[in-house]
Order: C-alpha cells, then sequence, then structure tokens
C-alpha cells in the first residue's frame, strides 16, 4: 500500500454559503459566495490557484456536465478544472482530488469547491432519475427514505430491537441534531424540535417518519488546500492538515451475495479501518474528538456510529440514549446540525462536514465551539445500504 | 388421443366487493343495485392479459420442464400490445426458449376455444406439449353492468397426446356474424347491444344447434354430459340451453359469477379447469364458447386426473383472495379517472430496446447466473462471480430464479415514491438456496411484510412509460401461498 | 510553480476492447475485456488494485451514476473508486486522477477506466440532453456537428482561405485517418476512403459532411498504473512514463468577451504550452514522434495542429496537404485511425489515444508500427469551441 498522505496537505482556507431553499439564487452565486468565504480566509488571489475540483452529482436537473460550471463562474485563468461524482460522496471526493494533486506535486494550491442546487426541480425530496439502464430495467422504483429504512427491519432482527425502542432512538439521533443546528446561523433548518413532535410525524417510508429525514436544499462549500510548507510561508501558524482520505466502494456482495445481513454498512467499516490506519488512531471512540456523519437519515447515523467503530456493534442505541453523541457528550455528532438541518446539496456536502471541523480544530465555531477538540472526522455514503460509495476522511491539528 | 395433459388457473388476488360499485353509482343508476352481490375478481395495478397467462401458465407447468413445451398459444381479446407478439412475452417470461411456435389469438369472445380446437388439431398430427393460455382484462366504463359482471382472470392448458387427464372426443364450431357486442379499432370501451335479443336470437338459436353436432360426432346422448361448461352473464340462458339441448340439469356448472366474474375469453377454459377439479375418470365434459358464433367441445376424464396433483387451478385462485372495498381503487387501476399523482410521476425513463434485448433472460425471464466453480447463485448474471472467496471470470451459467424460494431479507413501505397503489413495498428478496436482488413486493397491505417471511416470485408490469405506450415487465415477489 | 509530475508514474498495462456498435454487450463487458487485456500486460489482478478512477460521460443514458459500475463490474476489492466526467475529456481525466493518487504516495497501483455504451440510446448521433437549467433556457438547441462547424467560417474568415480550400483540407484530414483505421482491428471503421467520397456525402453541419464526423460507437480502454520503481522491481525494462498531464478550462473570454476571434482553441493553446513545458520540451514539430488529437470532426482536427504548436498558424492546411501528418509523415496523426475510426465513447477516447501511444512506444503496434517513436501526444477536447474542456497528455520512455 502507497505511504499514504497523512499531513500532506494542509487546509488554509474554507467557506459555506448559507443552506437552505435559496430560491434567490442559483448554483454560481452559491458558489461565489462559498469561495470568496474560502479566498479571503486562506488570503489569495483567484490568480493563484493553480488546479481545482469541482463536486455536483444532480448535474442534469442543474449546472450540467463538465467542471466549466465552476470555471466560467469563478473566471478561474484558464487552470486544470474537474468534475467527481461519486454519489453523496461526491463533495469529499472533489477535496480528495485537491489533495492528491497536492500532495503529488502536480500543483501548488488547488481549490476543491462543491456545489448543488436541488430547489429547481420541483420536487419535494430528491428529483426521480434513471439509475442506469440496466437497473431501471429491473430495480424497484424506490426512494432515498426507501432504500435506508431497509436498515430500520434489518436491524431490528439481527439484535432483537423492538420496533418502537428503534424509533424511539432514530428520533433521538435527531432531536440531538436538531438541537446543535438551532445555533447555526448557516443551517437550513435552525429549530429544536421535540420528541413527541418526531415520533408523530407523517410516515414517509416505514419506520422513517419526515424528522428522520434530512431536508433537501441549496448549498455550495469550498476548500483552499496547499503543502504545510506552503502554508506555513503564507504566515500560517494553526495549521490543520489531512490526516487521512479513504473510500471503499460496493463490488456487489451485499447487493448478490447472502452473506450481508442488511443491518450495517459494509463499505464503512472497511473504509473506517483504512482511515485509522492512514491517520494513525488505534482507539477511535478515545481519539475522535468529534464527527460529522452522512445522516441522510436518522437510521443511517445510528447505523454508522457502529461501523466508524466509536459505538460497539448493537450499542448504537445505548450511546444515544446515554447523550454521548451530544454537544456536551463524549464524542459530539452532527456539532452543526448534520444534514438534517443543512439539507444535502449533494456535491457540496462533504466539503461543508469539512468546514465545520475546520472551524472546530481553529476554534472558530462561535456558539458551537466545543472545547479544544484535536481531530475531526467525516463521513458520506452515497448510494443505498446494499451497494454504495463511503468516504471516510479524518483533519486534524499539525503537531 | 389427444387431449388436456396439464391445466392451470389464475385469478387475481384482489376481489372487488361488488356492492362498492352500487353505492358509490347509486346517485345515478339505482339498478345497479340489483347486481350488488358478491366479489369480482380485480387486477392490481401491475396485472394485464400477459402477466396473468404467465401465472396461470406457471401453474400448468408445475413440474413440467420447460424446454419441452413446443408452441405457445395466448388467446385474449385485451393483448397490451396489438403488434408485439403477447404470446413472446409470455414465453420469454416462461423461459421457453427460441426454438418454438408462437401465436395470438383474438377479436372474438370465443378465441379461447377456437384456439384450443386449433391447438388439439395440430396435437392430432404428433406435436406434444403445446400450451394454451386464454387471459382477458376487459375494460368497462364506471358504472356499467359490465363493470358488475366481468372479472379479470386466465386459464392454462397443456396439450397433447401424452397421457392426457382429459382426452378430446368430438369438437364442433359454427360462425355467425351475430353482434351481441364489439370493439373497433382505437376504442376503449365495447359497444353492446339489448340482452334481450342476445339471449333470444343469440345464445338460445346459435348455440344449441353446435351442441347436437357435437354429441353426435361423439356418439354421445345428451344426457351422457356430467359437466356443461356454458359461459354467461345470464345465469338462466345456461339452464335454458342446457334445457333445450336435453343436458341433465346437475351438469351445468357454476359460471364463477358470485366471486370472480365473466373473464370472457379466458372463462370457458377457467369453467373447464373448475370442472377438471371436481371430474372423475370417466366424466364427460362439454365445453361451450360463445361469440360471433360457437365452439363445443367434448372432453372425456381420464385415470391421469388424479395423479395430476400440482396445480392450484380455480379452487386455490378463489381461495386465495383479498376483498377490496375501495372502488375509487378500481376506478384508478383501469385507468378510468384521472388522478394526480405528483411530480414523480413525471419522471420520463424510456427504456432503449437494445438493451431490453440484450438482457431479455435477466428482465423477463429472471434468469441468472450459478458460477460453475463455487456454485453461488447470484443475480444478476455477471462475468466475475460475487462471491469474495471465489470472484472467478467467465465461470456463470444460466440459472433460474423465478421458480425458487425466497424470504425477505428487509423491507419498507415508501410514502414518498410513485406508484399507483401507495405505499410502495419493496426490500431485499433473498432467495433460500443462494441469490438476492432488491425487488417490489405486490398484492401486500400495510402490516403484511416482517424480515424473513416467505415469499415467490410473479411477473408484473413494472413501470409504463406512458409518453411511448410501452409497458415494461419484470418480476416482484408475493407472499408465498401454501 | 510545483514541480509536476514528469516520470513520478510509469504505466504498466493497457486494455482497449474493440470499438464499435457492440449490440451483444453491456458497459460492464466492455470494461471486463479492456480490462482483462491490461491485467495480463501488467501481471496484476484486481486484489493488486489499490485504487481506481472511472471515467463516464453519459452516465444518465447508460451505466448510472457514481463509480459503482466499475467497481461492481470488475468485483473490485471494496477499494476507492471515483468517477470523473469532464466532457470528452473524461478519460485523460480517470487517468490523471489515478497518475496524482500514485505520484502522491496515496497509492501503488492504480487502475484508470473509461467506458461509454451509447448504442443503447435509439439515436444516430449523440443523444439530445439538458444542458443544465440555465443554458437549457437560453442556449440554441445546438448539435456537436453544428457547433464545431463554426470553426470552419471563422477560421477562412481569418486567413482568407477559400470555403472550398477548407472543405478539400478537411477532406484529407478523414481520408489520412480512415487510411490509418483501415489496419486497425479494433477500429469501428476499418475501410479505406476516398477524398472524392468525402467531399460528395450528404451535409450534416456546413460544412462538415457525414465523413468529416466522428463515429458513434461502444468502447471501453484502460490503464494500470505505478511508480517507476515499483515497475523495475516487477521486472519492466522499457518503461513508458508520463511526461505531463494539463488541461485548461474556458472561463468565459471566448464566449462572452470579443477577444477571441472563433478560428481557434483558446484552451489548448493553454494546455499544450504548460504540457510542454512539464514535459521539457522546447521543439514541439521536432520533438514529438506522434499524436492523437480530439478529431471529433475533420475542422476540429486541423485546427488543433495549429493550436498544438505542431502546424503554424494558419499552416494547418498546407501540412495536411503535403502528408505530414499521414502515417508515412513527419509527425503521424492519428495513427490508429483516430475518432473518426474508433468513433467516440466518450469516457473511454482519451485512454484508447493513450492505449496507441503506449503500444507504438513500446513497439507492439503491428502493422501500424511506426519506426522508434520516442515521445507520444494526446489530446481531448470537451464541450464547444467557445467554451470547453482541453486535455493535453504526453508520455515516452523512460529516459527521454
Amino acid at each position: 500500500m502507497g505511504a499514504g498522505i497523512r499531513d500532506k496537505v494542509a487546509i488554509v482556507g474554507m467557506g459555506c454559503s448559507k443552506f437552505g431553499e435559496r430560491w434567490d439564487v442559483g448554483a454560481e452565486e452559491l458558489l461565489v459566495e462559498a469561495y470568496e468565504e474560502a479566498r479571503k480566509d486562506a488570503g489569495i488571489t483567484t490568480g493563484e490557484i493553480q488546479a481545482a475540483w469541482l463536486s455536483t452529482a444532480l448535474e442534469d436537473f442543474n449546472v450540467g456536465k463538465s467542471a466549466l460550471p465552476l470555471s466560467m463562474t469563478l473566471r478561474l485563468p484558464n487552470i486544470p478544472v474537474t468534475r467527481v461524482e461519486n454519489y453523496c460522496a461526491s463533495g469529499t471526493e472533489a477535496f480528495r482530488g485537491a489533495a492528491y494533486a497536492v500532495a503529488a506535486g502536480a500543483c501548488d494550491i488547488a481549490l476543491a469547491a462543491g456545489v448543488e442546487k436541488l430547489k429547481d426541480t420541483g420536487y419535494g425530496g430528491l428529483p426521480n432519475r434513471t439509475r442506469g439502464i440496466n437497473s431501471d430495467m429491473i430495480r424497484p422504483n424506490n426512494t432515498a427514505p426507501g432504500a435506508f429504512a431497509q436498515l430500520a427491519s434489518a436491524y431490528r432482527a439481527k439484535h432483537n430491537v423492538k420496533k418502537e425502542d428503534l424509533k424511539k432512538a432514530i428520533g433521538m439521533v435527531s432531536e440531538k441534531s436538531h438541537a446543535n443546528g438551532a445555533l447555526n446561523p448557516k443551517a437550513h433548518l435552525q429549530k429544536a424540535v421535540s420528541l413527541d413532535t418526531i415520533l408523530s410525524a407523517p410516515m414517509i417510508a416505514e419506520p422513517l417518519g419526515l424528522f428522520d429525514c434530512c431536508g433537501v436544499s441549496d448549498g455550495a462549500a469550498a476548500a483552499i488546500i496547499t503543502t504545510p510548507e506552503i502554508a506555513r510561508s503564507m504566515g500560517k501558524h494553526n495549521l490543520i492538515t489531512v490526516k487521512s482520505l479513504q473510500l471503499a466502494l460496493s463490488n456487489g456482495l451485499e447487493a448478490e451475495h447472502n452473506s450481508w445481513d442488511g443491518s450495517y454498512f459494509h463499505t464503512t467499516r472497511i473504509a473506517a479501518k483504512r482511515a485509522y490506519e492512514e491517520a494513525g488512531i488505534t482507539r477511535p471512540r478515545e481519539e475522535i474528538s468529534l464527527f460529522e456523519v452522512h445522516d441522510c437519515f436518522s437510521i443511517t447515523e445510528l447505523v454508522t456510529v457502529e461501523d466508524l467503530f466509536i459505538s460497539p456493534e448493537g450499542g448504537a442505541i445505548k450511546d444515544y440514549m446515554d447523550g454521548f453523541y451530544n454537544a456536551d457528550g463524549k464524542v459530539p455528532c452532527q456539532i452543526d446540525g448534520g444534514l438534517k438541518c443543512f439539507g444535502h446539496p449533494v456535491g457540496a456536502s462533504g466539503l461543508r462536514m469539512l468546514y465545520e471541523m475546520y472551524l472546530q480544530l481553529l476554534g472558530r465555531a462561535g456558539k458551537r465551539q466545543l472545547k479544544d477538540p484535536r481531530i475531526g472526522m467525516t463521513h458520506n455514503l452515497g448510494g443505498m445500504p446494499n451497494a454504495n460509495v463511503s468516504s471516510v476522511a479524518i483533519i486534524g491539528r499539525l503537531d | 388421443m389427444v387431449g388436456i395433459t396439464s391445466f392451470g388457473a389464475y385469478i387475481p388476488k384482489l376481489r372487488l366487493n361488488r356492492k362498492s360499485i352500487a353505492e358509490a353509482n347509486a346517485w345515478g343508476n339505482a339498478g345497479l343495485k340489483g347486481m350488488a352481490k358478491g366479489q369480482r375478481a380485480m387486477c392490481n395495478w401491475d396485472e394485464d392479459s400477459v402477466t396473468m397467462a404467465v401465472a396461470a401458465a406457471k401453474d400448468a407447468l408445475r413440474g413440467v420442464k420447460s424446454s419441452a413445451i413446443s408452441r405457445v398459444f395466448l388467446a385474449t381479446t385485451t393483448a397490451p400490445f396489438l403488434d408485439r407478439q403477447n404470446a413472446g412475452i409470455v414465453s420469454a417470461a416462461l423461459h421457453l426458449g427460441h426454438e418454438i411456435a408462437s401465436m395470438d389469438i383474438t377479436s372474438s369472445q370465443k378465441a379461447g376455444t377456437t384456439g384450443l380446437i386449433a391447438a388439439l388439431d395440430i396435437a392430432k398430427s404428433g406435436e406434444d406439449n403445446i400450451l394454451f393460455v386464454a387471459s382477458e382484462k376487459r375494460r368497462t366504463k364506471a358504472a356499467s353492468s359490465q363493470e358488475m359482471q366481468y372479472g379479470h382472470g386466465a386459464a392454462a392448458l397443456l396439450v397433447g397426446a401424452d397421457k392426457p387427464v382429459a382426452k378430446l372426443l368430438a369438437s364442433h364450431s359454427r360462425t355467425v356474424d351475430f353482434i351481441d357486442h364489439y370493439r373497433a379499432e382505437g376504442r376503449d370501451f365495447d359497444y353492446q347491444w339489448e340482452e334481450r335479443w342476445i339471449r333470444d336470437e343469440g345464445y338460445m338459436k346459435i348455440v344449441p344447434p353446435a351442441i347436437d353436432a357435437a354429441l353426435k360426432k361423439a356418439k354421445l346422448k345428451a344426457d351422457a354430459i356430467t359437466h356443461f361448461v356454458m359461459p354467461t352473464v345470464f345465469p338462466a340462458v345456461t339452464r335454458s340451453i342446457g334445457k333445450a339441448a336435453g343436458l341433465a340439469d346437475k351438469a351445468l356448472r357454476d359460471t364463477l359469477g358470485d366471486n370472480c366474474g365473466d373473464t370472457g375469453v379466458a372463462h370457458p377454459l377457467l369453467m373447464l379447469v373448475d370442472a377438471l377439479q371436481d371430474a372423475k375418470a370417466g366424466d364427460k365434459i362439454m365445453v361451450a364458447g360463445f361469440g360471433n358464433g360457437c365452439d363445443v367441445l367434448i372432453f372425456e376424464a381420464t385415470k391421469e386426473l388424479e395423479k395430476l396433483k400440482g396445480p392450484r387451478g380455480v379452487k386455490g385462485g378463489l381461495a386465495n383472495g383479498r376483498e377490496e372495498k375501495n372502488y375509487n381503487k378500481f376506478l384508478t387501476f383501469n385507468d378510468l379517472i384521472t388522478k394526480e399523482f405528483g411530480i414523480r410521476a413525471e419522471a420520463d425513463m424510456p427504456t432503449p430496446m437494445s438493451a431490453l434485448y440484450r438482457k431479455n433472460d435477466m428482465v423477463l425471464g429472471l434468469i441468472g447466473g450459478i458460477c460453475t466453480a463455487c456454485k453461488t447463485p447470484q443475480y444478476p448474471k455477471s462475468d466475475v462471480c460475487v462471491n469474495p472467496e471465489c470472484n472467478k471470470t467467465h465461470t456463470q451459467e444460466d440459472y433460474t430464479f423465478a421458480d425458487k424460494a425466497a424470504h425477505v431479507m428487509s423491507w419498507t413501505a415508501d410514502y414518498l415514491t410513485f406508484t399507483l397503489d401507495p405505499p410502495g413495498h419493496y426490500g431485499m428478496v433473498e432467495f433460500d438456496a443462494g441469490g438476492r436482488f432488491m425487488a417490489d413486493f405486490t398484492d401486500v397491505a400495510v402490516g403484511d411484510l416482517d424480515v424473513g417471511m416467505p415469499v415467490e416470485m410473479v411477473f408484473r408490469v413494472k413501470s409504463v412509460d406512458e409518453r411511448r405506450g410501452f409497458i415494461r415487465y419484470f418480476w416482484k415477489a408475493v407472499p408465498r401461498t401454501a | 510553480m510545483s514541480a509536476g509530475i514528469k516520470d513520478k508514474v510509469a504505466i504498466i498495462g493497457m486494455g482497449c476492447s474493440k470499438f464499435g456498435e457492440r449490440w451483444d454487450v453491456s458497459a460492464d463487458e466492455l470494461m471486463i475485456e479492456a480490462f482483462e487485456e491490461a491485467s495480463k500486460d501488467a501481471g496484476v489482478d484486481t486484489s493488486q488494485i489499490q485504487a481506481a478512477w472511472l471515467a463516464t460521460q453519459l452516465e444518465e443514458i447508460n451505466v448510472g451514476k457514481s463509480a459503482l459500475p466499475l467497481s461492481v463490474a470488475l468485483r473490485l476489492p471494496n477499494i476507492p473508486v471515483t468517477r470523473v466526467e469532464n466532457y470528452c475529456a473524461s478519460g485523460t481525466e480517470a487517468f490523471r486522477g489515478a497518475v496524482y493518487a500514485v505520484a502522491s504516495g496515496a497509492a501503488d497501483i492504480a487502475l484508470a477506466m473509461g467506458v461509454e455504451k451509447l448504442k443503447d440510446t435509439g439515436y444516430g448521433g449523440l443523444p439530445a440532453m439538458s444542458a443544465g437549467t440555465n443554458m437549457n433556457m437560453r442556449g440554441p438547441n445546438n448539435t456537436a456537428p453544428g457547433s464545431f462547424a463554426q470553426l470552419a467560417s471563422a477560421y477562412g474568415a481569418k486567413h482568407h482561405v477559400s470555403k472550398a480550400e477548407v472543405k478539400r483540407a478537411i477532406a484529407h484530414v478523414s481520408a489520412k485517418s480512415h487510411a490509418n483505421g483501415a489496419i486497425n482491428p479494433k477500429a469501428h471503421l476499418q475501410k479505406a476512403v476516398s477524398v472524392e467520397t468525402i467531399m460528395e456525402a450528404p451535409m450534416i453541419a456546413e460544412p462538415l459532411g457525414l465523413f468529416d464526423c466522428c463515429g458513434v460507437s461502444d468502447g471501453a480502454a484502460c490503464a494500470i498504473i505505478t511508480t517507476p520503481e515499483i515497475a523495475r522491481r516487477m521486472g519492466r525494462k522499457y518503461i513508458v512514463t508520463v511526461k505531463s498531464l494539463q488541461l485548461a478550462l474556458s472561463s468565459g473570454t471566448e464566449s462572452e468577451f470579443n477577444g477571441w476571434d472563433g478560428s481557434y482553441f483558446l484552451t489548448t493553446r493553454i494546455a499544450a504550452k504548460r504540457a510542454y513545458e512539464e514535459a521539457g520540451i522546447t521543439k514541439p514539430r521536432e520533438q514529438v514522434s506522434m499524436m492523437e488529437v480530439h478529431d471529433c470532426f475533420s475542422i476540429t482536427e486541423m485546427v488543433t495542429m495549429e493550436d498544438l504548436f505542431i502546424s503554424p498558424e494558419g499552416g494547418a492546411i498546407k501540412d495536411v496537404m503535403d502528408g505530414f501528418y499521414n502515417a508515412d509523415g513527419k509527425v503521424p496523426c492519428q495513427i490508429d485511425g483516430g475518432l473518426k475510426c474508433f468513433g467516440h465513447p466518450v469516457g473511454a477516447s482519451g485512454l484508447r489515444m493513450l492505449y496507441e501511444m503506449y503500444l507504438q512506444l513500446q513497439g507492439r503496434a503491428g502493422n501500424r508500427q511506426l519506426k522508434d517513436p520516442q515521445i507520444g501526444l494526446t489530446h481531448n477536447l470537451g464541450g464547444f469551441p467557445y467554451q470547453n474542456v482541453s486535455s493535453v497528455a504526453i508520455i515516452g520512455k523512460l529516459g527521454r
């Protein structure tokens, strides 16, 4: 295996647009909003960026194909700009592309930007679309909540959990995120919601109710990265570096082979192991200061905290009941409000998560600031439980 | 001696309560109240004449090797495609192979009996294992008598000379351009003439001479007939014809009006299957089919009948019902009202014909692969084995999943997705002998499903491409019937 | 500027499916066909690959989104697999992603795969599709030939060349590619076509006739790469390394600012300059042994020869007519037959071009083999002349 990229790359600037139903702006303005914040933070000009990566997942419903939308919008100086798309991990993939380019020595300063404008589709949730011509002929016309709801039935069966007990636990997952999001001025939904309200909300896909689902919103986020050496030469002191960037993709096992029981994310476990190894983390429950997981649905988060080896297998419900993941808990999860409160503009989400980790690590998270975090982790999950892309990114202070 | 070597039937699980039709329409047609007894079989939104034909054929083919079938006939006046062979879709779903003859027979209510006579004639030349299926899903105007009287269903017969369960004694056909109803090209509904005229000038004058001629050919007296299959929506007509022909009263078969309804082209065969399920060796069964003339067939049940245990037939079909009291659902499923389904119903996804043809076995036949190296069944069939302990390339052979036992691994009831019958149920279906895939569930109600529940696979409409008028078929899971 | 990636990465295996109307197979099988060739070539199986990149451009009409189609088709062992999409440069982008991963130390052995299954759409050419919410409201309903045909009118006006002369020169461009493709068993169109036939063909978009347009086909191509050190350890002797990988994207100058005259590709000139610099090439007309340029249309190729600084500005017509780019010319161009004969399964094309360069550099190109080539260049152009993604890749023997 390659030596990895631990500490080879530093983040020198990040930006994040206000997320929400941004009826007033298009994807272009969202990109500019996020980029301008990142550029000012980094203290550079556009002319200094030597390569860029753009993530958009549902380009057919908005900006169209290729990386031209980013190049055109920011009037980048005819540099290489690459579009990556890897379902809901797209934002993290843009970051990974830029990180590898810098680590490879192909460029000194690179930009990763993610955007998605979802509210020009007319849909309440994500738009209905093709899953590829072979899949369209044989797969159910499933929605995202329906695909992730499958986890609940399998998790209950495996761990002998009563329907109402799991429903309550995932209700608490959402309750915690809403409490966090209420303090975040960039979140789409900035309102605390009671457990009772969550549990009595209309059913979307059994057992997921309305508040078990993340919002649908528009947003963009961006990161500017370079080598630690250049960062220092730019006068940066408290450097935030990349500790690991890992992905694992399904290869058909979960969907076609009877060895997977449907109650967990096979890929997340693999990506997490690799990421901890690359970052040199041996006891994640103790060493991770805070994390953002891909809470597209409450059940996804509950299952994922086990797959990331923070909660023991079958132990997530207890950890949620104990407040382990709350803002004042041992390992705060979704301290910014998560997808739950930010919504999930697909291409932007991975970078939005990193944005919060970056702010927290620098002590710039305002009312949400945690005490002295050292290591932040983000996780994305694209696709469905039975066939997906899972990414794990770990960033932390360079010391 | 040629005859019927196996039989099967399919009656959709949903049974519309006739009272619901009468109650919804009482404000405009109080007369319907008189017919508001019992239930009529109704297709789920994802069933049509082709899917019912496949289900009936599967019933008839329990224990028969599909490669043995020589020919497929499909009789129906409600074929989903005017120019794409519907019998060919049935053949593909049953994975009968390409070296097979096939034909659609249509345009008259007696297409079922006329086609059956043709199949029996072919069998006389020595051809065995001819699959003959009749299926019908007639659309009717809301608040019409036909809406009350008709039902949806299909019957399948295997025809040949190899140990028939019922051998053909004789048949006779008459062709008369008598128009009790018709449906012109491009029209959605039948146009009917007056019932009294149909009864007196139609049934009573066209059928009895055919019965006489058939009896003569069979060298039988009328009272020798033990089962008389005479489909009609006027029960009194069956009795009158029987009397006119000298048949015994107790020979008259029930027309399945109470809990199924008249299934049109399929009905003579459906009633025949019902009769075969009651018959004993030596019984003489007369089947009449009426429509622009008349066909009469006479069979004699043989000792082989007792040995045929597989088919669920009409009895099994009737027993496996679920009452539907919501008339609105019937109207919706049959496209009799225009309903709002939201933006998700607008998604435009054309079917590439080139890909469908390439994947015909995978899609229509539910054929997956089995790795010859590690014996892992998998769906879809692929070039690289999915078993992580194997992963060998180019090792897979065809493997049929359509007839394999399976169970639910995970599920949900989705209120967001577009389906004509929300919520959409789907989940991971795992085959007991290996293999799995994410499948739609159908014919289930909220609360039916649970992890571990046994299911079986059925051939259904997956979705309809309204813009291009194309129907996509695929397989779904239903709770297994005992 | 950073050090660049010259000679940091070696190609140890490549594969390319038969291109054409592959009615018999899906994208999965195409990928497997290309991969099995590369895998044998490299002596590497799926368990040794640590990261992969997939290029598919028109995923909505075939494999669908994400990099899962590659991971599932090859049953890759749950490694990171990334999908890149950058119009017609997508294949080169997959290669670039894999190269950066290896050069950064993130992976030792990486796979770059490109595939496109275009013949399940029912269209003769590329399918009509969304250009994005904003462009759908204001852009013309243009086709690819119509967009590239614009170059011809602007080129003629700028260089005072008559319509007839341009038409004849671009016909020679296509005739040369057909002559090359005729002897390539993997090409879609394997037939020589005369200049007369080309010029008399039905008009598609003035002045481009049928033979000025590349074919539409299915195909896949892939590369397995590692570091030169590992390649040597694996027993490789003749190592082909990456000399440069550059891209340039439009940022509005051509389409919204009056400084561009429509007769050339602004981005290609920028990408080419950067690429030559990274590769240490100062006299491209002398130093580049052969090249594959993005000949989606004959006019594209002719203009690009100038933008890559092989022909002088306004001098491409003369070079074409002189046979400079023919198989026996000074700098053979489209020696495999080009997009013209391979068609353009978008995600695969960039890798298919590299495949030919790789074969040629190793002396494995059969009856197309050129004499001792040292440096091969590939070029892609995605989008339209007025707004595009341009890529330039240079590979060569290690030590050059």
